[in-house]
């Protein structure tokens, strides 16, 4: 009877999770570059794989495509163990990293290799290419060599390419990484409309954190090997469930201190870093008087010359350094502790008076739902 | 209006002299870069172009007993300067068929070196641009190592091997493969055999050369469309490495259609090759002229191909251009 309630949990798991990566571990001698990482993956998902370079990300998806292998843990897809399949015989293609394109066969050729490979008859295989090659808007180039084309539209190419065998899982490795930094926002969210169009399951390697939360819709960060988080753009912005997540994505004000308060509505966190206990509107799984770290957003500190009437999370300071960045400015406040938080001011915010100035006393504050408390 | 156009013309002259007061050291340097080009073309003029000049003219004289052997193309009696071309040794040559014969068989034996060196040599290759790079200077020393000694002394080497008594022969003999001596030498296949170890190296080096810059992540690539090893190996590595294989079949080619040395010392007397024709003509017979008319045929025999190959080549580009 257990066997069988198991038996019925794994399959409704296997329904939700297209792809799942049990356990896998891969090493290079004695360094660990994967270790144990766990993921499932469901159908039709854009997801990332965000970590800066050596994080193991990369061998991850090299092993998803089959050109290494796990030194131990399963990868299965669509219900079928593709762990020990090689590249040739999975239903996976990658767009590579700097495209990959055979440069002696023109656009129309790169894009028909792997249709060729399935032994598809000529006139299926020319109305594939013609179709992949509407979806990229590259008819016009058809005939071109891959030396004759743009960044961009190699890019595309490669895209198309990887898409033609129609993959169960489409793999992308810092697809718009080889791009320079203006077509890389222009192509993020054009790309993600080609994908969706298709409908494929895609996994993606960055280690651009805006192209990670522009394009997909789960992320996994990555570090030493390990997934630390795995969430949505917005989960991972605003709750980062450790100090690397909250430092890696985005910019943040850490402070180191620990627990003084522990209610199951609100946590106060006591800090030298601060004059007075900062509290959070949320409760931790913690204990009295664990170390933890806070992480507050600079956009979340607010900024003003008028001593705050609420009794804490605010502080004094001296304005040191302004970074003018047009919408927005960033002031680096130096807190009588010596500890400098920055703070993001929209303009906007300096419609009645000046914006403070060099060497300016100020007051920095933020409200019990700002902070983040950190316990890893 | 007309002053426009004068200002106009003023600030152009103005520019152009400026232009010339400045630029003396300008315009001296690429008159440096031309000198830095100058001295191969320069070279392949005097050490290339003159002589061959100098074959051409002989080839167009005859037989003269006198020193050098051959009579002058220009001769002046009195105030009249003539030009007597003799046609006589091309028609010679393409009249015997003893020089039919012996063209056809070069390039025949040519033609077959260059196809088992390039079989033979791309596995090698291959393997070398594949290997680690400590490991693969190593191996291309190995590659190098036989110019180290001298070619005649590795011919006779080849010859100690391919004796009737040689050591081939009495390995096969001792372990009781066969019952007598197998003629080995002087045949086709020694000079076969002698002639691709020779130049096996002019194939593999340019092979080497071309396929260590092939990109490993095509090959990635390829087996992630799909593609088996062997399927790979086809339809990305093989048409990627074209250059190389048209270059080491060159180097290979051209030379072995002239190869004189490795016929004469480990083939047999009745096969005769144009490297061996020339060399009696022009030592045996004295005959500088017609030496001079056979080695011109064998020129144009070997760089029509290459002419060929280069114009569709052009071609190509130019059709890509197009596009």
């Amino acid at each position: 009877m257990a066997e069988s309630s198991l038996h019925q949990a794994a399959k409704t798991a296997g329904a939700k999770s297209y792809l799942q990566i049990v356990d896998v571990v891969k090493k290079f001698g004695d360094n660990t570059v994967v270790d144990h990482i766990n993921l499932s993956i469901a159908k039709n998902d854009i997801f990332a794989l965000l970590g800066s370079s050596g994080c193991g990300k990369s061998t991850l998806l090299r092993m998803l495509a089959g050109m290494e292998t796990p030194t131990s843990g399963k990868i299965i897809l669509d219900g079928e163990d593709i762990t020990a399949l090689a590249p040739y015989e999975r239903p996976i293609n990658m767009m590579f990293q700097s495209y990959a394109l055979f440069p002696h066969m023109t656009v129309a050729q790169n894009i028909a290799f792997g249709l060729k490979q399935d032994r598809l008859s000529r006139s299926d295989i020319a109305e594939r290419v013609e179709r992949m090659l509407e979806l990229v808007q590259m008819k016009k180039y058809a005939h071109r060599k891959p030396y004759q084309l743009s960044g961009g539209q190699q890019q595309r190419v490669a895209l198309a390419r990887s898409l033609a065998k129609r993959p169960k899982l489409l793999l992308l490795d810092e697809p718009l990484g080889a791009l320079d930094k203006k077509l890389r926002q222009q192509t993020q969210l054009e790309l993600v409309n080609m994908i969706e169009q298709v409908g494929v399951t895609c996994i993606m390697v960055t280690h651009d954190q805006e192209e990670a939360m522009t394009m997909a819709g789960r992320i996994g960060i990555m570090s030493e090997g390990q997934l630390l988080q795995v969430a949505t753009p917005g989960e991972i912005y605003e709750h980062p469930n450790c100090r690397f997540t909250a430092e890696f994505i985005g910019e943040t004000n850490l402070f180191g201190g620990h627990v003084v308060e522990d209610e199951p509505d609100h946590v106060c966190i006591h800090s030298t870093e601060l004059p007075r206990p900062v509290r959070v509107g949320h409760g931790i799984t913690g204990t009295m008087g664990m170390p933890v770290w806070l992480s507050l957003r600079p956009e979340r500190v607010g900024v003003s010359r008028r001593q705050p009437v609420a009794s804490g999370n605010w502080a004094a300071g001296t304005v040191g350094d302004i970074a003018y960045l047009g919408g927005f400015s960033i002031f680096h406040v130096r807190l009588d502790s010596g500890k400098v938080v920055k703070a993001s001011v929209p303009a906007t915010h300096w419609r009645e008076e000046a914006a403070p100035t060099w060497n300016e006393p100020v007051f920095v504050s933020w409200t019990d739902n700002d902070a983040v408390v950190l316990t890893q | 209006m007309m002053s426009r156009l004068l200002s106009l013309r003023d600030s152009r002259e103005a520019t152009a002299r400026t232009a010339r007061r400045s630029a003396w050291w300008q315009r001296a340097l690429p008159r440096g870069q031309s000198l830095v080009t100058a001295i191969p073309y320069g070279w392949l003029l005097l050490f290339f172009l003159v002589p061959f000049l100098f074959v051409l003219q002989i080839s167009f004289s005859d037989v003269e007993i006198a020193s050098p052997p051959y009579r002058a193309l220009l001769s002046r009696a009195e105030d009249v300067v003539s030009l007597v071309l003799n046609f006589g040794n091309y028609r010679y040559i393409f009249g015997d068929p003893l020089y039919f014969d012996a063209y056809l068989s070069s390039l025949y034996m040519a033609g077959v070196t260059t196809l088992i060196c390039l079989v033979v040599g791309y596995p090698i290759a291959y393997t070398i641009a594949r290997a680690p790079e400590a490991k693969r200077n190593t191996l291309l020393m190995l590659v190098m190592l036989p110019f180290w000694t001298s070619f005649l002394v590795r011919v006779y080497a080849w010859m100690g091997i391919l004796d009737n008594e040689g050591l081939l022969n009495q390995a096969l003999l001792s372990l009781g493969l066969i019952g007598e001596p197998l003629q080995l030498m002087h045949t086709q296949l020694s000079v076969q055999i002698v002639m691709v170890y020779a130049y096996l190296p002019f194939m593999i080096l340019p092979l080497f050369s071309n396929l260590v810059k092939l990109d490993g992540r095509l090959l990635e690539a390829s087996a992630d469309l799909g593609c088996r090893p062997w399927q790979t190996f086809l339809r990305v590595t093989l048409p990627l490495s074209k250059n190389g294989v048209i270059a080491g079949s060159m180097l290979v080619f051209i030379p072995a259609v002239g190869e004189f040395v490795i016929p004469e010392l480990v083939g047999t007397p009745e096969s005769l090759m144009i490297g061996k024709v020339l060399w009696m003509e022009f030592f045996d017979n004295n005959n500088w002229p017609m030496a001079a008319s056979v080695t011109i045929v064998m020129v144009a025999l070997l760089i029509a191909p290459i002419v060929y190959l280069h114009k569709r080549e052009e071609k190509a580009l130019a059709r890509a251009a197009q596009r």
